[in-house]
């Protein structure tokens, strides 16, 4: 039995910041910080947004291009943040009850630092594959944090996508998935604590490149592919640098990741980062296309998947919810005490 | 704090814009109503769920520059009244827009957003507001 994506969303706040902005305020040169990291601007919630808001906008688009799927056969709705609003109380059950799908299903929010929704897609995967549910909804959003003044307050950022996944009319079968995990603390954040920490280059080697690698490999090693044999490749982006040189390590080309990297635009949305960038594929993607996604989340692991674009893209009613190029347009860009007033980063009396 | 009770029964309405409407005159009412005020006992057992649209354009709108706490971050913020597809009125807020942009008759529609918290501590309201339409 073909399982894969049926249809799918996606959401980014309209507000921006650029690191030069971030820079002046904490006597960093912002322009070069940007630069090094391939990040130009990201996004920012507005301050009645979170990973509940931004989840629910994602998932009402990924149904609206799907008008004959009744919402009451999701079967399981997954959402996967670092962000949830709640430490106890899941998004999922208030994205769910958005898209109508409640009561005769299951939900739950997933954790795994920026892999959670790629974790959401496998679980959905096993329980349409096993014939339990007849479709489950992924979702990845976050609203990322970063200590004002640290190098992640120049990446993390905010925004989503939604994939509902199944065995009829998909519009892109998912071939294969793995995954490559290991106990490997690159970055953290306790319970209780606003912000996280991480262990600076030891997120590097030892963490993203070690892992996405791993998993890539096994996957073309499965499959019997070659780099050459895909049209698109999505990999996890922290920043614009790692992304572009994992590809170029395993021997991706420039044009295949274009579509699939987003980071530059908008920043670091966690587990929203490949989820986003493989609607943006799905945007452009026609019968036949062969798309190569690996996720990272830190922590550690990877999720690679081997993905084929069928026949059904062309019945499908993508122009019922905006495209990501659509979402992005016209951003407005924030001074640094909008921004921080926005993110709640300014102490007001209750 | 809002009881939670209360929040939890206007789910319907606040996520997905659920009113009702009397199958007696077809009058369609939003919040939701058990009782029809014009058919009043004709329309016991005649109230029946419904979702209205959440496309619309804005009737009229005001600018509001003292706001409660809830909104203290994004003031001054607007408040619209809508005329949905379906011809109904509803009011809420219009965000993602400057206040100096909003004008009569601009399409908008209904998305989830924060309404308020009760606290760091108490449940978050969410709720519908508007979004330009573009």
């Amino acid at each position: 039995m073909d399982v894969g994506i049926v249809s799918y969303g996606a959401y980014v706040p309209r507000y921006r910041i650029k690191p030069e902005e971030i820079g002046r305020i904490w006597g960093v040169d912002g322009k070069a910080m940007g630069k090094g990291l391939m990040i130009y601007q990201k996004s920012v919630p507005s301050p009645d947004e979170d990973v509940v808001t931004i989840a629910t906008e994602a998932a009402r688009d990924m149904m609206a291009r799907v008008p004959d799927v009744n919402p009451e056969d999701i079967g399981a709705v997954y959402v996967g943040s670092e962000s949830h609003p709640y430490a106890v109380k899941p998004t999922a059950t208030i994205v769910a009850e958005s898209i109508d799908a409640t009561p005769a299903m299951t939900a739950a929010d997933m954790e795994f630092a920026c892999k959670a929704g790629t974790a959401g897609i496998q679980a959905c995967m096993g329980l349409v594959g096993s014939e339990m549910v007849e479709y489950g909804v992924a979702i990845g959003a976050d609203t990322s944090q970063g200590a004002p003044g640290d190098a992640l307050e120049y990446s993390a950022s905010a925004g989503g996508a939604a994939y509902l996944i199944g065995t009829k009319n998909i519009i892109a079968k998912i071939n294969k998935t793995l995954s490559f995990t290991t106990d490997t603390p690159d970055f953290w954040r306790r319970e209780g604590q606003p912000y996280p920490l991480h262990g600076g280059r030891f997120t590097g080697e030892p963490a993203y490149f070690r892992h996405i690698t791993s998993a890539a490999k096994m996957m073309m090693e499965a499959m019997e592919t070659k780099p050459e044999d895909y049209t698109y490749a999505v990999f996890h982006q922290p920043n614009g640098k790692f992304p572009t040189r994992v590809a170029k390590q395993l021997g991706f080309t420039p044009e295949q990741i274009e579509y699939g990297l987003l980071t530059p635009n908008i920043g670091n949305t966690y587990s929203g980062a490949v989820p986003l960038g493989l609607a943006n594929v799905l945007d452009h993607a026609k019968p036949g296309d062969r798309i190569f996604v690996t996720s990272y989340g830190s922590g550690a692991g990877s999720d690679a998947f081997d993905i084929t674009v069928t026949n059904e893209i062309e019945n499908y009613k993508r122009e019922n919810a905006p495209t990501i190029e659509r979402v992005l347009e016209n951003p407005v860009y924030l001074d640094y005490g909008t921004y921080a007033k926005y993110k709640g980063k300014i102490l007001m009396s209750e | 704090m809002a009881s939670v009770a209360k929040e939890w029964r206007e789910i319907p309405g606040r996520y997905n814009l659920q009113g009702t409407k009397c199958e007696n005159c077809g009058k369609i009412y939003f919040p939701s109503r058990s009782f029809c005020p014009k058919c009043r006992r004709d329309s016991i057992g005649k109230m029946t769920p419904v979702k209205l649209d959440r496309k619309g354009f804005v009737y009229t709108f005001s600018v509001v520059h003292e706001a409660p706490d809830c909104n203290n971050r994004q003031k001054p913020y607007a408040v619209v009244m809508v005329k949905t597809s379906d011809d109904i009125l509803l009011s809420g807020q219009l965000v993602d827009v400057e206040p100096e942009n909003i004008e009569i008759g601009m399409p908008v529609r209904a998305v989830l957003r924060k309404l308020d918290a009760d606290g760091p501590a108490g449940i978050i309201h969410y709720g519908f507001k508007f979004v330009p339409d573009y």
